[in-house]
């Protein structure tokens, strides 16, 4: 594989970059691999690529029904954090924030990390008192995290609305510095990049039609190139999950539901720090490109549209003006939406399951881009090693019958109750 | 905007529900012996799958029904809507 660099860069431009070599291939499906990963958005290229990486397992195919990085990984808000109070959540997100750190090298990939910090604002005394103690839960699990005054806030973000009479005055804020936000795109390319260099098939436009299971074992997977055969299968699916789980005679703790996003006019730099408004749900961060990047709440039924209902937008820009007034004067530029596998407690599965050689990730609700290493480093764990890791353990799929919840926020598919 | 047909009032536009889920699930019979399966069933487990899909909706800003909705995920389609007390055929 050609290495990027500034020497391959002028190298290629001397000639008019014709020759730069393809980022991956496009083989066709062979009849037997050592492991399949179903879905190949970000999660499922990571998986990929750590099980080569740190696990030696190459003969891996990742099958993808559309193109890889279409789905969640090209639609999310690019938000990076692990400002989690339980320590499953913490643990594991921290565990992430070190493989961001190093991602770009990694990858040999400009993946454009950039750590500028992410404050969740506080609109009452109640909420900064929950918020010192996440910052301390934080603190005692090594994450940075910074309690706000007012004034400190208003010093970081004097465009959000801190005038006397409104009706959710801020009150201060919980920041972690080391949070920040990437190149969705690039961290898609860059693990298939490196995935495909070390010997894993990317298979696009290849759907899964059906599983060979049998006394309690998986065989392999049928699809619309051919069956293929394989004694572990990892499913990466993200809002197919439940689509895939009718095939195997599965029923779990997940929605499908819809989760929109909108980024306005570029205009110049105006905010440099991800924010979010502490008294409903909404999200903001400014794209290199100038964009106000936002997001808040899912729609709020189940959905596989891709496409949102403009009430929604409606109500999660009306916190966006509330908190940031200067927004009520920018247009549109563009709105999308992504379906998310809404898990019943709000937190993530990652697990393996009843079936022998079968493995689950899903449930990652409105966190899925943020956790595209760590999560891709453990399912490459526990699929290889076939028992789940440490930093994984919280996430197990029987939690909903034993009662262990990880409600963070116990949110869920439950968007009311916020 | 979904309008949803709502069996009391008529066409009123999505603004004036709120969603309550599958309309399929039914809560495990009272004083029998319930498995901690049935439970998981009953509070978390969905099938939440593409197409027709029946769900619970009430129009809060309406009459305040509970009502149930028969509507497609991937269309937002819908097709039927009923009482709360009606069963789905």
């Amino acid at each position: 594989m050609q290495k990027y660099s500034v020497f391959s860069l002028v190298k290629n431009a001397l000639s008019n970059h014709q020759n730069w070599d393809l980022a991956w291939k496009d083989p066709t499906p062979k009849k037997e691999y050592d492991v399949v990963i179903i879905g190949g958005g970000g999660h499922g290229l990571a998986t990929a690529y750590y099980l080569a990486k740190e696990h030696n397992i190459t003969n891996v195919a990742i099958i993808e029904k559309g193109w890889i990085g279409g789905g969640n990984v090209g639609r999310n808000t690019t938000i990076i954090r692990s400002n989690y109070m339980h320590d499953d959540n913490a643990l594991f997100s921290e565990f992430g924030m070190d493989l961001w750190r190093r991602m770009s090298q990694d990858l040999n990939y400009n993946v454009m990390f950039s750590p500028r910090g992410i404050i969740n604002l506080a609109h009452s005394d109640a909420q900064m008192n929950t918020y010192a103690r996440r910052g301390n839960s934080m603190r005692l699990n090594g994450i940075d995290a910074v309690l706000l005054n007012r004034e400190e806030v208003k010093e970081i973000i004097p465009m959000a609305d801190f005038s006397e009479n409104v009706r959710f005055p801020i009150f201060g804020g919980l920041m972690q510095p080391s949070a920040g936000t990437a190149r969705h795109d690039a961290v898609a390319w860059g693990y298939a990049r490196q995935a495909d260099d070390m010997g894993v098939d990317i298979i696009q436009n290849c759907e899964v039609i059906g599983f060979d299971v049998s006394a309690g074992k998986i065989n392999g997977v049928r699809t619309s190139r051919g069956d293929i055969k394989a004694k572990k299968i990892g499913l990466c699916v993200a809002g197919s999950t439940n689509i895939l789980a009718e095939k195997l005679n599965m029923t779990l703790p997940i929605e499908t539901h819809l989760l929109q996003a909108c980024v306005s006019e570029p205009v110049k730099p105006v905010l440099d720090k991800v924010v979010t408004f502490g008294a409903g749900h909404f999200y903001i961060s400014q794209s290199d490109k100038g964009e106000m990047v936002m997001g808040g709440d899912l729609d709020g039924y189940n959905s596989y549209a891709q496409r949102g209902n403009l009430p929604t937008l409606q109500h999660v820009l009306t916190e966006g003006i509330a908190m940031m007034p200067f927004l009520s004067k920018l247009k549109m530029l563009r709105t999308w939406g992504g379906i998310m596998d809404m898990s019943m407690d709000g937190s993530p599965i990652i697990d393996k399951t009843h079936i022998e050689g079968l493995y689950l990730n899903c449930g990652w609700c409105y966190g899925g881009f943020k956790a595209t290493p760590a999560s891709g480093w453990t399912f490459a764990h526990t699929i290889a090693q076939d028992r789940v890791h440490e930093l994984n353990a919280g996430y197990s799929l029987n939690r909903f019958n034993t009662g262990h919840l990880l409600d963070e926020k116990g949110l869920g598919t439950k968007t009311w109750i916020s | 905007m979904l309008h949803i047909k709502c069996p009391h009032c008529g066409i009123r536009s999505q603004n004036e529900f709120s969603y309550g889920g599958d309309a399929t699930i039914k809560r495990p019979e009272l004083g029998k012996e319930i498995s901690d399966q049935d439970w998981d069933n009953f509070v978390y487990n969905r099938k939440s799958l593409r197409g027709k899909h029946w769900e619970l909706w009430q129009h809060l800003s309406g009459c305040r029904q509970w009502i149930k909705v028969q509507r497609d995920t991937a269309t937002h389609e819908i097709f039927k809507t009923l009482k709360a007390n009606e069963e789905i055929s």
